[in-house]
């Protein structure tokens, strides 16, 4: 069937049709940033209903009333000294040099518990002068929005200190790396998150 | 960058977006200041609360760009464009999520709420 001979206004094509190398992991990072762009939705529906019920304080306690200003900032420096440090962990993962990643995490993650002590301290003060999530809506808003931003740090700081088990067992293997960066976008994440937090509930929350 | 990003295609090994000191540095400046000033008009107020609050919500979406950008090495060229990709689809939905539940919420207060003329003091004498 060899027979038919190609003529010059026929197009020659030409069809790939071998497999191409998929090198384990190679979807790993995109798949994990389309996760967080999910855990953005959750983050958006609880800022919406901060939004709407952020001024609802059942004749409670607003936050005017509630909300230290001086303990956020610090509260924000940490983790903004955090997302740094992290910085700093990468680029020592891109020399090669384990030890400097280990150090820096570590330094990440113990900015990383300052973050939550403080955040901790405040929600405990919260609760202990009555404003409890069960006071008004605004709390139950607040304790949730700022609840699982908490929640998505101490989940951070445990994959942060597996990873550094990790590193310590296999050393830089291309795996770890890749664990290294995953666990670089969530961390960078959260941080982000944590603006929409300070400037609107915090900050704004002052304002009203 | 490295020499040659695409290099290592292939070959067993992933591409990772190549981070810089530059970046981070930038980065941790920029988001100092544009923390910085927040707190500090919230905290001394020397404007009006209704301005403050709209330069404060200025300057944390320019806040999350800084991040994305030199934090998080977010560029359109990112696997391929389907970061930044997957990035606007989100911002649309998240945009019409808060915006739709403003309003609609709103619009509900409005309608339902007890009017602002009839006494409200035996609710308050209620509570706790």
């Amino acid at each position: 069937m060899s027979a038919k001979t190609l003529t010059a206004d026929e197009a020659v094509q030409f069809y790939d049709l071998d497999e191409h190398a998929h090198p384990e992991g190679h979807s790993t990072m995109l798949g994990f940033w389309i996760y967080l762009m999910s855990d953005c939705l959750i983050f958006a529906i609880l800022f919406a209903c901060y939004a709407v019920l952020g001024g609802s304080y059942a004749a409670g306690p607003a936050p005017k009333d509630l909300f230290d200003l001086k303990l956020i900032a610090l509260n924000t420096a940490m983790l903004l000294f955090s997302s740094i440090t992290y910085g700093f962990a990468v680029l020592q993962m891109q020399q090669g040099k384990v030890k400097g990643v280990q150090i820096w995490l570590a330094i990440t993650g113990l900015f990383g518990l300052a973050f939550l002590g403080i955040e901790l301290y405040e929600f405990h003060h919260l609760i202990e002068i009555g404003a409890t999530p069960q006071r008004s809506a605004f709390l139950s808003a607040f304790f949730t929005l700022v609840g699982t931003h908490g929640l998505h740090v101490t989940f951070g700081i445990i994959w942060l200190v597996t990873l550094m088990v990790q590193l310590s067992k296999h050393g830089l293997i291309a795996a770890n790396k890749r664990r290294v960066m995953c666990l670089s976008m969530f961390w960078h994440f959260l941080d982000v998150v944590w603006i929409g937090v300070f400037t609107f509930v915090y900050l704004m929350g002052v304002l009203r | 960058m490295s020499a040659n990003p695409h290099a290592a295609h292939g070959h067993g090994e992933i591409e990772m977006p190549h981070a810089t000191m530059r970046d981070y540095v930038i980065g941790f400046v920029l988001s100092v200041i544009l923390t910085a000033i927040p707190f500090w008009l919230v905290m001394t107020m020397p404007l009006s609360a209704g301005v403050t609050g709209a330069i404060i919500m200025g300057f944390a979406v320019v806040q999350i760009v800084v991040h994305m950008v030199f934090f998080l090495h977010m560029t359109p060229k990112a696997e391929g464009g389907w970061s930044l990709t997957s990035l606007v689809f989100t911002v649309i939905v998240v945009v019409i999520m808060l915006a739709g539940s403003l309003w609609v919420m709103h619009h509900l207060n409005t309608n339902m709420m007890p009017m602002p003329h009839e006494p409200t003091s035996q609710i308050e004498s209620a509570a706790p």
